[in-house]
């Protein structure tokens, strides 16, 4: 349904967009994750014919986006990121003239304007001025007009920010419900909804997909090894040293950076040496437990285990992995 | 071309629920009724001619405080986005806004009737020269508008949008003047025919030649052309 093939954006000198060739087949929730800039917003900006692809094509049903936009558009659904609304309008008369402009026949508008105040659960604020109402409704109205027209393919970006967890859930299953019937791409940071609406999921990191798999083949990846976190009393330095020689430890991170700036500041006692206080996160290689060899291994060193504790893995550990792995900073 | 009321309707609701359209109505009663009362209580002359005639140095002003909104408030608010994703065609957008702004302008100049109705009641105008000034008008207001269309269309900022038109326009009017300081000559025939006073004179004497109204009608034509293609030229930026 929506075809993304080699697709880059270059802004003046940054490439937002890098590259990029995915495929979304009728009928599915693709989720698009990534860190803020990573450019998933300019995507569905080229997706849905607002901005040109620098390089690349989109085609979205069959309709490319550049060449056979206004086709292309019928059939899209957007929510922007900001929910931009013409906020001196009522409620339905923004949906009104959007249902004129969005092609909806004469006939079918009530009702379908009905249909989708109910859907987003805004009937009782239809006559109010769009500019009196919260973020939350306004994303409602946001979402009810990116469905007034009956899309085929709903292009969402950041559906749920700024929701109350209520509101969340709501959206969320107004989107499960719409998912059933059409493709949908969807933007988020929040990753338990995409493990939870999700059919794949993209991560796409400074312009370029970082990974792309099922949301459940993705955790895999992180539960396999097992990340523990570990408050340790002794010179930093030292420790992290002892640490990285253990052979079923890979990767050993040191949490001091903030840290040294509360001591620089004086907020924190200014520790060094035997007393220093440090937090350590380390990743296992997949499928060990490491535990009792850094146990060991500190009693040797007479390091002291202030706290040591298993992370469970979820999307935010793959999205740590992926995002910041790939990019050699290890 | 089926959206274009749509828009229009939608365009001209909004100028009607912001304070703008009822200023500059205001402004535009008070500035021209000055210049009525004075005529008509002072000069003691049944005539509309001179509050016409000044029309056209406030118009410079007021034209692009209606139109700096059109497309600047849209870019920066992030509506453009949602307007130019839906199925509605760059034309379409652009005559929607050109017709409610010019429809707001039309309100304006008409109000003045209220004048013409008060030169009925107390004397004979010559109504003959008042319709060929109304016209006029609305055509150098077609103009006008297409200009400042096109100034909000190649900015976000609406200060910056009415102050490019406001300097645009009163180069177009003064550049009308320039013969009477450098002499006649090819190059200031040319200034008198691109400005727009020069066109103008005639509807206030009750003429109305076609050369003028196709003069009018081109220059918006193209400008509004021009727009078009600004509001494209997204697409490959
Ligand atoms: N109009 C613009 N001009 C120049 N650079 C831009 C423009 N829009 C976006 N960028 C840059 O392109 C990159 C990608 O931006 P984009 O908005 O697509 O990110 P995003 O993935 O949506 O981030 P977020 O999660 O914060 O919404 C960023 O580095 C951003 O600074
Ligand atoms: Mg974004």
């Amino acid at each position: 349904m929506i075809k993304v093939e080699n697709l880059s954006k270059r802004y003046t000198s940054v490439f937002a967009v890098d590259n990029i060739s995915f495929h979304v087949p009728g009928g599915e929730i693709l989720g698009f994750l990534g860190p803020n800039g990573a450019g998933k917003s300019t995507t569905m900006k080229i997706i849905t014919c607002f901005m040109p692809a620098t390089s690349g094509s989109v085609s979205v049903g069959g309709f490319d986006v550049f060449n056979d936009s206004i086709k292309a558009r019928r059939i899209i659904g957007y929510l922007p990121e900001n929910v931009p609304l013409y906020t001196d309008m009522r409620v339905n008369e923004y949906l009104l003239f959007r249902s004129k402009i969005k092609d909806v026949p004469r006939r079918e508008r009530k009702s379908k304007i009905g249909e989708c105040l109910d859907l987003c659960g805004i009937v009782n604020v239809q006559d109010q001025i769009i500019g009196t109402l919260s973020k939350g409704y306004r994303q409602r109205v946001g979402l009810a007009d990116a469905l007034v027209h009956d899309p085929k393919v709903l292009i969402l970006d950041e559906p749920t920010i700024g929701l109350d967890p209520n509101q969340i859930r709501q959206v969320r299953g107004i989107i499960k419900n719409l998912g059933e019937k059409r493709t949908v791409l969807l933007s988020t940071h929040i990753l338990p909804e995409v493990e939870m609406l999700c059919n794949r999921v993209i991560i796409i990191n400074k312009g370029k997909i970082a990974a792309e798999d099922t949301p459940a083949n993705l955790l895999d990846i992180v539960t396999a090894s097992s990340n523990l976190s570990l408050e340790i009393k002794g010179d930093s330095k030292k420790v992290e040293e002892v640490l990285k020689t253990i052979d079923d430890v890979e990767y050993v991170s040191n949490r001091i950076t903030a840290k040294r700036d509360l001591q620089k500041e004086k907020i924190l006692p200014n520790t060094s040496g035997k007393d220093e206080v440090n937090t350590f996160d380390i990743e296992c290689k997949k499928g060990v437990d490491a535990r009792e060899k850094i146990f060991n291994a500190m009693v040797q060193n007479k390091f002291i285990i202030l706290e040591m504790k298993k992370r469970a893995a979820s999307l935010e550990d793959i999205f740590y992995h992926i995002t910041t792995k790939e990019e050699g900073v290890r | 071309m089926t959206k274009v009321p749509a828009m229009f309707r939608r365009e001209l609701n909004a100028y009607f629920l912001s304070p703008i359209a009822y200023i500059v109505i205001a402004v535009f009663l008070i500035y021209t009724g000055f210049f009525f009362s004075t005529s008509l209580f002072e000069n003691k002359v049944v005539t509309l001619k001179f509050s016409v005639m000044y029309i056209q140095f406030i118009l410079p002003f007021l034209v692009p405080v209606i139109t700096m909104r059109l497309f600047s408030e849209e870019s920066k608010s992030g509506t453009l986005e949602t307007l130019m994703t839906a199925p509605i065609s760059d034309f379409e957008v652009v005559m929607g806004k050109f017709f409610a702004a010019f429809g707001l302008y039309a309100v304006m100049i008409l109000s003045t009737l209220i004048y013409v109705v008060f030169l009925h009641w107390v004397g004979n105008p010559d109504y003959g020269s008042i319709i060929t000034s109304y016209i006029g008008l609305l055509l150098m207001g077609s103009v006008y508008i297409a200009v400042g269309i096109l100034t909000s269309a190649v900015t976000k900022n609406q200060i910056i949008s009415a102050v490019i038109g406001i300097v645009g326009l009163v180069f177009l009017l003064i550049i009308g003047f320039v013969h009477y300081i450098v002499g006649e000559g090819f190059f200031s025939e040319c200034l008198k025919y691109i400005g727009t006073f020069d066109h103008w004179e005639a509807f206030t004497k009750g003429l109305v030649d076609s050369r003028d109204v196709i003069y009018y009608i081109t220059l918006t034509v193209l400008l509004l052309f021009i727009t078009i293609r600004v509001v494209e030229s997204r697409k490959w930026r």
